[in-house]
């Protein structure tokens, strides 16, 4: 059913860290590799070694530069996945029933077995979240590793993300933000985490923790004095004169 | 936004084809025997190619039936429901007129308003995403309506009616484009709003998050288009309302038919346009409109 739940008991999602995100791109391949044989029809790549090679992720890294007024320029890597919106207006376009979001934990899924891939919610989508599989004819997009979060086969510590959990700096948390005291709502309190083109009234669940105030670079050098050598005698005169030229 | 041919050519037939539908079951026409037949069935034709080439954009064509499904929420599902009880509808309505039964007009009028639904409904697919801001505005269902009464008026012979509506459609489809071109700009979001850095300094991208091409940028960003799109829109204008009202004051079915074609290639035009010039907001991520 297509038309959303009112509230949902858990929200579950991601805070993702701008601060400490080094682009590795380490969760792009953790989630095609994870997705690539779990949920649904794996996630294809049409001509992976010809010229113009192309495929399904559900999770893309950017880099943006950033420059502020003052200061130097930043570089500023930005993980874009599904935010699993809470008005999330990809899910009542779907004219079958495929897209729905799941009324217990908040997570938006697609039930590939109905989906005709016409692409509307794809379109509906603002963040670009959503990717049609060329293969499979099916629209693809972030589960929230349904099938890992509770996954009683897989070790309790493996039971997140796998983006999460791939992670080499710990950029990515997942939790559930219905719940004030969970480790992602006081993260995103802390540091004043923020959603995506929140007038767009889609209500994203998923925070972006700013990245954090950058050290300014101190005007002198504290050598600086020592800097100040006046020549003289021989190289003094040289000086003078071919400053004179 | 890419402009799927099959999704062109079905908006436009099938508009046009629903619009004549509707003043044949209004009862603009009053034809009898096999001329009957043949109006119906253009009217029929049109509506089916049009809804049959609308299949082939589709990843799962065979499991179209279930878009009867969600009608509660979806546009496109509507769409379905509208259609298929715009074609059963004039059912009685046509054969009353091909065989002389006089049902009355009553049966006509209901599947001329469904005909109305139906475009409308169609309108209503794109009207309603807001992440695509030149169509979300209620210009869109507007042009969709009068496109489709132009094109029926032509196709069902009201000369006089049809040159009045050519003159309408102008009128729409220049505050469609005056309108559409400060829709993205009222939306107030660049790259800076859409990621949230622009409140730390000036973003811009410093290196794309993929070298190869996804099925957003083939799908969503589709830019190509754009640099033609001023001579096209005098292209589609001409050809969609001035040629064919001129057309139409020829004598006999020659300027009429030569009227709807050159209509009907207008009308391609501009929704071919409809499609290329929409930039969706998530073009943004990728630095491109
Ligand atoms: S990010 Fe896009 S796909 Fe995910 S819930 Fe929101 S609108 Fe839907
Ligand atoms: S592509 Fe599939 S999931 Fe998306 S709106 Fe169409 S049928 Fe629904
Ligand atoms: S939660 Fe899972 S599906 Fe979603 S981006 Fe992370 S790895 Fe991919």
């Amino acid at each position: 059913m297509t038309c959303l739940p009112v509230t949902t008991q858990k929200k579950l999602g991601l805070a993702i860290d701008l601060d400490t995100c080094v682009g590795c791109q380490a969760c792009v391949t953790a989630c095609k590799g994870w997705n690539d044989q779990g949920y649904g029809a794996p996630l294809s790549d049409q001509s992976p070694y010809g010229a113009e090679p192309s495929g399904t992720f559900l999770n893309r890294v950017h880099s943006y530069a950033v420059q502020p007024i003052d200061g130097l320029a930043q570089t500023i890597n930005f993980p874009r996945s599904c935010l699993h919106c809470e008005d999330a207006p990809c899910v009542p376009v779907c004219p079958t029933g495929a897209s729905y979001k799941r009324a217990e934990d908040g997570i938006v899924l697609v039930n590939e077995d109905a989906c005709i891939g016409c692409g509307l919610c794809a379109w509906a989508c603002p963040y670009g979240a959503r990717e049609m599989d060329a293969a499979a004819g099916v629209m693809k997009k972030c589960t929230l590793c349904v099938d890992r979060i509770y996954n009683e086969n897989l070790p309790e510590e493996d039971r997140e993300p796998a983006c999460v959990r791939g992670c080499p700096t710990g950029a990515r948390h997942f939790g559930d933000f219905a719940d004030p005291d969970s480790k992602v709502s006081r993260l995103s309190a802390e540091r004043g985490g923020y959603a995506l083109m929140p007038d767009l009234g889609t209500k994203p669940v998923n925070r972006y923790l700013p990245p954090r105030k950058k050290d300014q670079r101190s005007e002198a050098s504290v050598l600086a004095p020592l800097l100040d050598i006046r020549a003289s005698g021989f190289a003094g005169w040289l000086d003078r004169v071919l400053g004179k030229i | 936004m890419h402009p799927a041919p099959s999704v062109i050519l079905f908006s436009v037939l099938s508009g046009a084809g629903f619009g004549l539908l509707a003043y044949l079951g209004f009862g603009f026409v009053h034809l009898y025997g096999w001329l009957a037949f043949l109006w119906w069935g253009l009217g029929y034709g049109l509506a089916i190619i049009g809804l049959f080439a609308s299949t082939f954009h589709l990843g799962n064509p065979w499991r179209a039936w279930r878009a009867f499904s969600q009608w509660r929420s979806s546009w496109l599902s509507r769409e379905a429901w509208a259609s298929v009880a715009t074609l059963l509808s004039c059912a009685p309505m046509a054969l009353s007129d091909w065989l002389s039964l006089d049902l009355p007009r009553s049966f006509g009028v209901l599947g001329g308003v469904c005909a109305l639904i139906t475009v409308f409904t169609t309108a209503m697919i794109y009207t309603q995403i807001k992440a695509v801001p030149r169509w979300h505005h209620w210009i869109t269902p507007l042009m969709f309506l009068t496109f489709a009464l132009t094109g029926g008026a032509i196709l069902a012979g009201q000369n006089g009616l049809a040159q009045l509506l050519c003159g309408l459609l102008l009128g729409v489809m220049l505050a469609v484009y005056r309108i559409g071109d400060g829709q993205f700009a009222r939306r107030a979001q660049t790259l800076g709003s859409a990621t949230g850095l622009g409140v730390i300094g000036e973003v811009t991208v410093f290196e794309q998050a993929h070298t190869a091409g996804n099925y957003l940028l083939r799908e969503m960003i589709y830019v190509v288009g754009r640099r033609h799109a001023v001579k096209l829109r005098g292209i589609a204008l001409v050809l969609a309302t001035g040629v064919p009202a001129v057309l139409l004051l020829l004598p006999g079915i020659w300027g009429a038919g030569l009227a709807a074609v050159c209509h009907l290639i207008g009308a391609l035009a501009a929704r071919w346009l409809f499609f290329a010039e929409a930039e969706h907001v998530v073009g943004l991520y990728y630095g491109k409109r």
